[in-house]
């Protein structure tokens, strides 16, 4: 299923391995991706995942939406037990007591799990070079415990543990690069995606699996809870991080950049920050602020992608 | 029979789990634990043992790769002491829950702070209801052949419950014993090939740590007690096959000079050893003194223990852990409680001593001896369950 990106939803496997009838809110885009990540894989694949909400909606014992197998543990270790998985089918292979099927290890947890609490387990994980691919859905603060900040939360966003308040309008720190901290550690494969942009994103997850070591995608998963918008927006909202630069999508295959999905035009980011309840209280100058700092990245990025070796 | 070699217990150990063909090893360094993950790192370097060594970043890592593996259906094994017990608990608590088989050498020390690397039990005493199957070993040789014992435990389908081997760090992982190393063949005959009882496999998905609502959280919960509960039974049966095998024996409580003995004491791990040199001499000097050792901590034996102390007037519990403004050290608390309700229940004082590896020779077990004999039923808050050698 190379290229889905060129010959669209004709060729999609029909087949759900994420299954219908989970417990998500309304218009929950990291679901949607989830799905997407899981049609993508196919079903020789293992998942691990953290705890969080894509765990609590899908595994409410005795029942399961998981269609593959699936493991999930605690919440900062999503990594490790995907490298004990790993590893475990390497040695037994090696030793002839499994068949090797060339089976994808994916691990799944959220921006909490994956750049806070989780990040030394996945830096430990990345360093020593599993053949896993890790999936961050970042939906940007700590949505199952209800909203509150992360270190994936952006600048100016209002969560339950950065309200806007009278002195301090919110979120008043950056949003971890997660992306750039992979390709630090030399991770083979590294990309960003978002289910607004399905094809890319499956393009993106099987070429990962097929990348031998460690692979990261980061996949910016629009939360109406959280954000503060109605179920029906998730898709445009999603195109809205892209189009206005804010979340733009590329991918790094061994250290060379290339953005995936062109913005000729960038739009500007108020029209992203607008719409959402969690940005309600932005003025001006914070706005021109976040503006000033997205076009920056931007161009940081642009230059890597031009970047001659 | 198997070769007798002069070697380090740490080495054995090591040895001991190489033989068994281990599939993943996952550790990180830390005194006094290091010696036996360097070997098996030097063992799988070497090629002469065919294994994946995760060399973590930390031990929560540590476990959650030994969850991730045994998962998997491999067998696994990680070694830790002290603080990376502590670092690791969570995911210690969550094993037995997801019932993976895996064995972990606890080289005892105690718990920081002040920062001691030293030996106690104050590590091993912070999760004792962790739900892992839980034993101690006394000598070398114990932990030799305990090491071939809990896989076999572990992995026993009836089973399926992770097991801790307590060794005491330092007087154990430190010395040179004479151990005897077991054949191949006896290893065969030991330990099948571990076929877990659910792997996570692409040809029938499984999910594995689902979370678990108000309405099924206690089933699930009552379920892996009984599990611990029930290991018994197959503990007993593998010391028995063990004794059949290597012709040593094991039970879950082991007894030395009780017969008669009004006044027992009653060790845990490798401080066994000093405490009989002490009841012999009271022996040797005319005293009903006798000593009690228990070998397995979860579950708990209850009738072996009321057997072993039967007619005595008097245990004297050696803990080597604090339960800070509790009901006296943890395992006191347990034997009170353990007898508590019996017909001619014996009083039990309890000295708490030889914290972090300081030394308890014979002379100061003498001296509780005398002393517990003018100490009545050891009360909680008075002087009977006391410090003993701690300079005021």
């Amino acid at each position: 299923m190379e290229a889905v990106n060129v010959y669209a939803a004709r060729i999609l496997e029909k087949q759900e391995y994420f299954k219908p009838g989970h417990r998500a809110c309304q218009g929950c885009a990291e679901a949607l991706a989830v799905r997407l990540v899981a049609k993508a894989l196919g079903n020789n694949v293992i998942v691990a995942s953290a705890t969080g909400c894509m765990e609590i909606i899908s595994s409410p014992l005795p029942f399961t939406n998981w269609d593959v197998p699936w493991i999930h543990v605690a919440f900062e270790n999503t990594a490790a037990v995907l490298s004990g998985a790993e590893s475990a089918y390497k040695a037994l292979a090696r030793k002839g007591r499994i068949k090797d099927r060339g089976t994808v290890f994916l691990g799944m947890g959220g921006d909490g799990a994956t750049t806070d609490i989780g990040l030394q387990a996945l830096s430990g994980a990345f360093e020593r070079g599993h053949s896993f691919v890790y999936v961050c859905y970042d939906n940007e603060a700590y949505m199952n415990t209800g909203i509150q900040r992360s270190s994936s939360t952006p600048f100016g966003a209002s969560t339950t543990t950065s309200p806007a308040g009278k002195k301090v309008p919110g979120q008043i720190t950056w949003k971890k690069n997660m992306a750039e901290i992979a390709v630090a550690h030399n991770v083979p494969y590294v990309a960003t995606a978002c289910a607004s942009y399905p094809f890319d994103l499956m393009e993106k997850v099987q070429k990962a699996a097929r990348t031998p070591g460690p692979a990261y995608i980061h996949i910016l998963s629009v939360c109406p809870t959280g954000w503060r918008i109605p179920p029906s927006k998730s898709i445009w909202i999603g195109r809205l991080a892209v189009e206005t630069g804010i979340f733009p999508l590329f991918e790094v295959e061994d250290g060379r950049y290339r953005i995936t999905v062109d913005v000729p035009e960038m739009r500007p980011v108020e029209e992203y920050l607008k719409p959402q309840g969690r940005f309600r209280h932005l003025t001006p100058e914070i706005t021109a602020r976040i503006q000033e700092r997205v076009d920056f990245e931007y161009r940081k990025l642009v230059a890597k992608t031009q970047f001659k070796f | 029979m198997g070769k007798r070699v002069g070697i380090e217990v740490s080495i054995a150990a090591a040895d001991a789990v190489a033989s068994t063909d281990v599939d993943v090893v996952a550790a990180y360094p830390i005194t006094p634990q290091t010696h036996i993950v360097e070997h098996l790192s030097e063992l799988v370097n070497n090629g002469e043992l065919d294994a994946e060594f995760i060399p973590v970043e930390s031990e929560h890592s540590a476990m959650s790769v030994c969850c991730g593996s045994s998962a998997a259906g491999a067998r696994t094994f990680t070694c830790t002491s002290s603080q990376g017990l502590a670092l690791m608990n969570e995911i210690v608590f969550i094993a037995p829950g997801l019932r993976l088989p895996i064995v972990m050498i606890l080289a005892n020390r105690s718990l920081s702070g002040p920062l001691s690397i030293w030996n106690d039990h104050t590590d091993v005493m912070s999760i004792r209801d962790c739900g892992w199957i839980q034993v101690f070993a006394e000598t070398g040789q114990e932990v030799y052949d305990h090491v071939l014992f809990s896989f076999r435990v572990a992995e026993d389908p009836a089973v399926s419950l992770p097991v801790i081997l307590n060794m005491d760090g330092f007087i154990l992982t430190h010395v040179i014993e004479p151990i005897e190393y077991w054949e191949p063949e006896q290893v065969k005959r030991y330990l099948p090939d571990f076929k877990p009882v659910n792997a996570l496999d692409p040809d029938r998905p499984t999910t594995v740590g689902a979370f678990g609502l108000p309405g099924i959280y206690s089933e699930a919960k009552k379920a892996q007690d009984e599990a611990l509960i029930h290991s018994k039974e197959h503990i007993l049966k593998a010391w028995e096959e063990l004794g059949q095998v290597v012709g040593r024996h094991y039970k879950p409580v082991e007894t030395h000079l009780t017969e008669g003995a009004e006044t027992v004491f009653l060790t845990m791990g490798s401080i066994g050893q000093t405490v009989a040199m002490a009841v012999e001499r009271l022996r040797d000097r005319g005293e009903p003194a006798g000593l009690v050792k228990l070998r397995l901590w979860r579950p708990f034996p209850f009738e072996e223990l009321r057997d072993a102390v039967r007619g005595a007037k008097r245990i004297i519990v050696i803990d080597r852990a604090i339960s800070y403004g509790g009901t006296g050290g943890p395992v006191a608390s347990e034997i009170r409680s353990a007898l508590y309700g019996e017909d001619h229940m014996p009083a039990v004082t309890n000295f708490i001593c030889g914290l972090a590896g300081r030394d308890v020779t014979p002379d100061d077990y003498i001296a509780m001896y005398e002393r517990s004999l003018e100490m009545t039923q050891s009360k909680v808050g008075q002087e009977d369950s006391v410090f003993y050698g701690v300079r005021e």
